[in-house]
């Protein structure tokens, strides 16, 4: 019984870390197949993490122990979140913690740390990078909030295996306040992960990079375990929208028969997930960094409507 | 089937001038049309005199003692003013403000308007009301810009855009209205005056509050009540005279006739104090605000529509008292500021037109160019002000007498917007009939006898209110006063 | 709870996303196109109710609005756009995060508002009526913002569809005759609307109510 759900918490920690460099790869590859592109194929990022690690880093005089010590907490907060978000079970040891309340507390937390690394050493473009993802993230965190109260509101819980279960247990309910918190869950996605229209992945355009600037000072294994960590953020992302959106096929049995299904059903989620942001991505054109409180204004907009149409209507 | 014929000749009238209106004789035609409509008007007053009320055409339409005599005045008015446009509109085409298309939609749309008007009045339906109100936005705001002058056009644009959302929250509280009405009368009935108001002890009072707060406002809107009123002098300034008159004279009297309906309905069968309280929190603003706002004033044709927005808001003020007595004075007040109104509008036009502008600091002399429009032009402003023995200061005098019984605390905000008002028009009609003038002596203009005859009509009024009248006046006032 | 309500609903949401949508757009040819899709979706909407409560008349309400408001005015807008080629309006007055905010406060407002009235109405769909009367105030304050006439007259446009709306939720709509009168009016208006801003351009060459506002007095 306990075995049991070690194995399942394993599992899904592995699957997390495993897949986070393969969803990376395959956005890219839908982006590359969409602009006509042959591509690099999935296993790319694999390829590139492996490269970095075997790398010396180089870590600038004046750093402190922050700086270094930056990309491990990174990265060990993407797994622990990965652990703890019900993907493909509900009944896992950790995932009593899957509160999203939480969550979005652990995310700001990883924004935190990020933007005192990149100032630690005072060089001007990871100081502006720092002070973009506060910015970014000063404004998506309140979307993001509301975004997880109309779930909770309709569950009556903030820990998302309530939320998957009375969710998924009601089969298919419209409910419109859901489909306004779906869309702005949707831009706080894409503003949180440093995706177009925010913040372009693919370029280190000076004036208007945001994520790649956090980055700049860092190299070798320190730069791996960030890139890394921001694919397993990103599949957290997408992780947490399944769960309160498309909650459909997360096994909450006790035994192991259902966990290969749902991992083939979560695989085909993210892959839909994959395939439809790099369409996104293909769409939109990026957006001046002056208009991004508007873009994430409307998010917040978006949400607060969603929690306000839950009040009114009851649905 | 008389009833029906009041509504039919106008609108026959704007068909007929959607085609002919520009040819010289549309001036004739327009008074003829005007005449059919007020014979028709008599005649059914006849029939009411003796019959009692009528509802005609599946209930659609009624009359009753409140609505019988305001749409007697709406026809006269319309009467009087043709006359008047004819004499006044022709000096216009002379001058070259105007062409024939515009003199086209000039007749169809004057026509149009006293349509909507008195369908206003004597629909019992108040779905229909609010079409009529709606549609009269729509045939005035043309007419506003007639000229097609930088300032008629924005002036144009606001009455359309204030009105028009006024209009809407209207819409909203009608909609109320049968919403309350629904489950008691049905779908059918629940739209119908009469009906509702056998019920109106029944209707959800919640809901009536939230309907009639968006009423007033959006019919308020139309009546020029502060601080909605923003489109009003800027409508009758820049409009033609005859508009400035009608406008003032009717379209007003109308829109609060929609209020006094509504705030039957509102009221209750118990008499609820509350919607009277806000016809009188905004019949009072309107007056302070009106008559401070005089003083300011440059143009002859604003002065005078910022005094209708004054007398409105007294109007308003003494149906919101309610009771007999206020509400017979609100009603006289209507008349009378109607008929003074429209006179002064007349005279204050032709003077603009001889002296080419509307701006009072050039026109002088008045009397010494022409004594006929010079005494007319005094003697509407002393009438406007209320100096007895004419009508309106025998209605003001009641509604004071009305307030110190009811509301005495209101008596000296009342004093302070009529004295206030006095002054301000007194020092400028004084400087511009008297005073001294290098132009020549005119000739009287042939229009002066409409003028003559409304002032003639309230000086009676003043004097003596015939018994027919004051039983209608008694009996309106026991419907619309409870 | 029926389904087709849930269905209602969804509508009813996304009138009010319009409704927001609205507020925040300033390209006038998309300004219109959001127009004829708050027409479609009160149509559908009416639709829905009609299919729902099996209320014929509503049927017609459904049609009369889906042509008016989807093709009829939308097509003389859109002409009129072309014929007095304006794309853009103006930067509106306040900031939009602002308008949102301000927007937010109005919704807040008309639901609270709007509770007596849903409590009272026995209409299946009695509870959207909150959100016919936020978006009544949404088109206001679009209207109240905006500087340029034609967006003035598309906000007075989608006022009156909020307010058809929310005739429909408290009682399944007005009857039909006053249904048709409102109709005329609207069109009758941006007839005339039409006219007037042919004029409005002859004297000032633009549609921007600040200019016309500027004059000397």
């Amino acid at each position: 019984m306990t075995l049991d759900l070690v194995v399942r918490q394993a599992l899904q920690t592995l699957f997390v870390i495993a897949a986070a460099p393969l969803l990376t790869g395959w956005i890219r590859q839908c982006r590359a197949w969409l602009g006509n592109r042959t591509g690099a194929g999935i296993l790319q990022p694999v390829r590139e993490l492996r490269k970095l690690f075997r790398k010396e880093p180089v870590v600038a005089s004046e750093a402190s122990a922050l700086f270094v010590a930056t990309p491990y907490i990174l990265f060990a907060a993407m797994v622990l979140a990965g652990a703890i978000v019900p993907m493909v079970a509900t009944r896992m040891p950790l995932a009593a913690a899957a509160d999203a309340v939480a969550l979005a507390g652990l995310f700001a937390l990883t924004r935190v740390f990020a933007a005192l690394a990149a100032m630690d050493l005072g060089t001007a473009f990871a100081s502006m990078g720092a002070r973009r993802t506060m910015l970014v993230g000063f404004l998506a965190e309140p979307a993001l909030l509301m975004v997880l109260f109309t779930p909770a509101l309709i569950s009556g819980s903030t820990s998302l295996i309530v939320i998957v279960r009375h969710l998924a247990g009601h089969g298919f309910v419209l409910y419109p306040s859901m489909a306004f918190a779906a869309a702005a869950y949707l831009m706080v996605t894409l503003a949180e992960n440093a995706r177009l229209p925010v913040d372009n992945p693919e370029t280190h355009l000076e004036l208007t990079m945001i994520h790649e600037a956090l980055n700049l000072e860092y190299s070798g294994r320190y730069l791996a375990l960030i890139e890394w960590g921001a694919g397993m953020k990103l599949l957290v992302y997408i992780g947490i929208g399944v769960a309160l959106f498309l909650p459909w096929g997360i096994t909450q049995s006790h035994g192991l028969a259902a966990l290969p299904g749902a991992f083939a059903l979560f695989a085909v989620k993210l892959a839909a997930a994959g395939a439809g942001l790099a369409v996104i991505e293909t769409l939109l054109a990026k957006l001046r960094l002056f208009r991004v409180p508007e873009f994430l204004g409307t998010a917040f907009l978006l949400a607060v409507l969603g929690l306000l149409v839950r009040y009114l209507l009851g649905s | 089937m008389m009833l029906l014929l009041i509504v039919i000749i106008p609108l026959l009238g704007a068909g007929f001038f959607g085609v002919f209106g520009h040819r010289q004789w549309a001036f004739s035609a327009n008074i003829a049309f005007s005449a059919g409509t007020f014979l028709a008007a008599c005649a059914m007053t006849v029939r009411v005199l003796h019959g009692g009320p009528i509802l005609a055409f599946h209930q659609q339409f009624f009359i009753d003692p409140l609505n019988v005599f305001l749409v007697d005045l709406t026809a006269f008015v319309a009467l009087t003013t043709s006359v008047f446009s004819r004499a006044y509109m022709r000096i216009e085409g002379h001058t070259g403000r105007l062409n024939p298309a515009r003199l086209r939609v000039y007749h169809a749309m004057y026509q149009l308007f006293i349509f909507t008007m008195l369908l206003a009045l004597t629909t019992n339906n108040i779905g229909v009301l609010w079409i009529a109100m709606e549609g009269a936005t729509l045939s005035t705001a043309l007419l506003v810009s007639l000229y097609r002058t930088p300032a008629s056009l924005e002036a144009a644009w606001k009455y359309f855009i204030l009105c028009g959302v006024g209009i809407a929250l209207a819409l909203f509280g009608t909609i109320m209205v049968y919403f309350a009405a629904h489950g008691v009368l049905g779908a059918y009935r629940a739209l119908l005056w009469t009906h509702l108001d056998g019920v109106k002890d029944r209707l959800d009072p919640a809901i009536m509050t939230i309907a009639f707060v968006f009423l007033i406002v959006g019919y308020g809107t139309k009546v020029g009540l502060v601080p909605m009123h923003n489109w009003l002098p800027d409508a009758h300034a820049e409009g033609p005279t005859p508009i400035s008159a009608v406008l003032s004279g009717l379209l007003l009297n109308v829109a609060l006739y929609a209020i006094v309906r509504f705030k039957v309905l509102a009221s209750g069968d118990t008499g609820a104090h509350w919607p009277g309280a806000l016809m009188m929190g905004f019949g009072l603003a309107s007056v302070l605000v009106a008559a401070f706002s005089l003083a300011r004033q440059r143009d002859v044709k604003r002065l005078f529509s910022y005094s209708s927005i004054e007398h409105m808001g007294l109007a308003t003020f003494a149906f919101g008292m309610g009771g007999p007595l206020a509400t017979f004075a609100a009603l006289l007040h209507m008349t009378v500021h109607s008929l003074t109104k429209s006179s002064v509008f007349f005279t204050s036009g032709h003077v603009a037109q001889k002296a080419g502008t509307q701006d009072m600091d050039r026109i002088t002399g008045v009397m010494d160019r022409n004594p006929a429009m010079g005494w007319t032009l005094m003697l509407g402003s002393l009438a406007i002000l209320g100096i007895p023995p004419f009508g309106i200061f025998a209605s003001e005098f009641l509604i004071l007498t009305a307030a110190l019984r009811q509301d005495p605390w209101s008596v000296p905000f009342l004093i302070l917007g009529l004295g206030v008002a006095f002054a301000a028009i007194f020092r400028k009609t004084q400087a511009m009939v008297f005073g001294a003038t290098e132009i020549p002596r005119a000739p009287s203009p042939p229009s002066v006898f409409p003028s003559v005859l409304h002032l003639a009509l309230v000086f009676g009024l003043g004097l003596y209110i015939p018994h027919a009248l004051a039983v209608w006046y008694t009996e309106a006032a026991r419907l619309a006063g409870p | 709870m029926p389904s087709f309500t849930s269905v209602i609903n969804l509508f009813a949401a996304l009138f009010l996303l319009v409704a927001f949508a609205m507020l925040s757009q300033r390209r006038l040819a998309n300004l219109i196109n959001l127009y004829a899709w708050q027409g479609a979706i009160l149509s559908l909407g009416i639709a829905t109710t009609a299919y729902g409560t099996g209320n014929t008349h509503l049927y017609a309400s459904a049609a009369l609005n889906g042509i008016l408001k989807i093709l009829v005015v939308p097509i003389l807008l859109r002409r009129l756009v072309r014929r007095l080629d304006v794309q853009w309006d103006r930067e509106s007055l306040v900031r939009i995060p602002t308008t949102m905010l301000i927007g937010l406060a109005l919704v807040i407002f008309a639901f609270n508002a709007s509770l007596p009235i849903a409590g009272l109405a026995h209409t299946v769909n009695h509870e959207t009526v909150g959100i016919a009367l936020a978006s009544v105030l949404l088109s206001l304050l679009m209207m109240i913002l905006r500087t340029t006439a034609l967006s003035q007259v598309i906000g007075f446009l989608a006022l009156e569809n909020g307010l058809i709306f929310a005739a429909t939720s408290v009682t399944y709509g007005m009857p039909m005759v006053i249904e048709f009168g409102i109709a005329l009016d609207v069109i009758v208006g941006v007839f005339i609307l039409g006219v007037f801003f042919f004029h409005i351009r002859e004297q000032f060459d633009s549609l921007d109510l600040n200019r016309i506002e500027g004059r000397e007095d």
